[in-house]
């Protein structure tokens, strides 16, 4: 899932300064999952703003909202409901979120209330872990289903550096060396000779260094 | 500040506040319960929602603690320890908005200890009347 956290409520209310009657719009998707911009999230979000403004004695209007998802016109189109209610909106979505309603509602000053932080996982109960960089040009089947783009800290190909010291990065002590965990995931699986394979130099266009990418499915498209 | 008489909310679990309960308004006045404060009585700790914490600053409160059972004690387990975190979260929010983290308090007491429950409440209500009005409630400062 997407990955994302609050930004500070300062920040947020430094956004919104001008704005008397605000939108606080979460998203049923991937920030509900990580408890970032859910509704839950937009209940404790409104009350934080509400709380701040009270007490610059500045009030302020608060419209709580969620969309199924921010990512699809569909549902931005939902936002329709609220037309004339609100001067800005405070999207809890992640950045694609933000952009959509940017792209699709251009007279609608739209601010977002969290930093998108990366595609991860849950490891443990409120603990979220980095697990793929989205490059593009997938290796896992080289690697033993591990990613060195995202979880190496210098998404080496050919791995391991020679800081990996005791199977512990050199850059973070407190995060496994990814390509020790290749080399030993791959042993004992009985495909350690994997590791003798030299990968190429990476085209890193698909990685976003050649811009914005997209995909387009012909079957799909109409 | 003398005549200052603060609004304050006690969030409690069920067995924390059994024994308070029990007593009655007229027990409690003579057991020197304050009447600042205000029992708002939950199933759980583990049932308390940031929000509802938020809420009650909100709706005017000068002070807002919870009282639940023991971190290792809880009757249902992780329920004190969650209620706990929450606590921390308004705290931290507070301060990030330049609101006294001590309007917000976290108890644990053993449940039916009646004393005690009483004792928080006396802290809390000298505590909250040593900061005055809360600044949220938009007719201070």
């Amino acid at each position: 899932m997407i990955v994302a956290e609050r930004k500070p409520i300062n920040e947020i209310l430094g956004m919104i300064k001008d704005a008397k009657r605000v939108l606080v719009l979460g998203c049923r998707g991937c920030v509900t999952v990580c408890s970032a911009g859910g509704e839950r999230e937009v209940e404790i979000l409104a009350s934080l703003i509400k709380v701040g403004r009270k007490k610059e004695g500045k009030p302020i209007e608060i419209i709580e909202g969620s969309l199924v998802r921010q990512c699809d016109k569909e549902y931005i189109d939902s936002m329709d409901k609220w037309d004339g209610q609100y001067d800005a909106v405070l999207s809890m979505a992640c950045g694609v979120g933000v952009n959509f309603i940017a792209n699709l509602r251009p007279m609608v000053n739209v601010y977002p209330a969290v930093n998108t932080s990366f595609f991860g996982g849950s490891m443990d109960q409120g603990v979220w872990v980095e697990q793929c960089a989205g490059c593009g040009d997938c290796v896992l089947h080289l690697t033993g289903g591990l990613c060195p783009v995202a979880r190496c800290a210098k998404s080496l190909m050919n791995g391991p550096c020679g800081g990996s010291q005791d199977g512990r990065c050199e850059i973070h002590r407190d995060v496994p060396c990814i390509w020790q965990y290749v080399h030993d995931k791959l042993e004992s699986l009985g495909r350690k000779e994997q590791m003798l394979a030299l990968a190429p130099i990476r085209d890193w266009r698909s990685a976003g260094h050649g811009g914005p990418r997209k995909v387009v499915r012909d079957d799909l498209t109409v | 500040m003398s005549d200052f008489t603060p609004n304050i909310q006690v969030f409690c679990c069920h067995y924390t506040s059994q024994q308070t309960l029990a007593e009655g308004a007229e027990g409690l006045r003579k057991d020197g319960f304050p009447a600042s404060v205000t029992i708002n009585r939950l199933v759980c700790g583990g049932k308390l929602r940031v929000s509802s914490l938020l809420a009650a600053f909100e709706e005017g409160a000068d002070g807002v603690y919870v009282v639940a059972c023991p971190p290792d004690k809880c009757h249902n387990l992780m329920g004190s320890q969650r209620a706990a975190k929450r606590v921390g979260a308004v705290k931290k929010a507070l301060a990030e908005l330049d609101i006294e983290p001590e309007r917000i308090e976290m108890f644990h007491l053993e449940r039916g200890f009646h004393p005690e429950f009483v004792a928080v409440a006396q802290e809390m209500d000298q505590r909250i009347k040593a900061l005055g009005p809360s600044a949220i409630k938009g007719d201070a400062k």
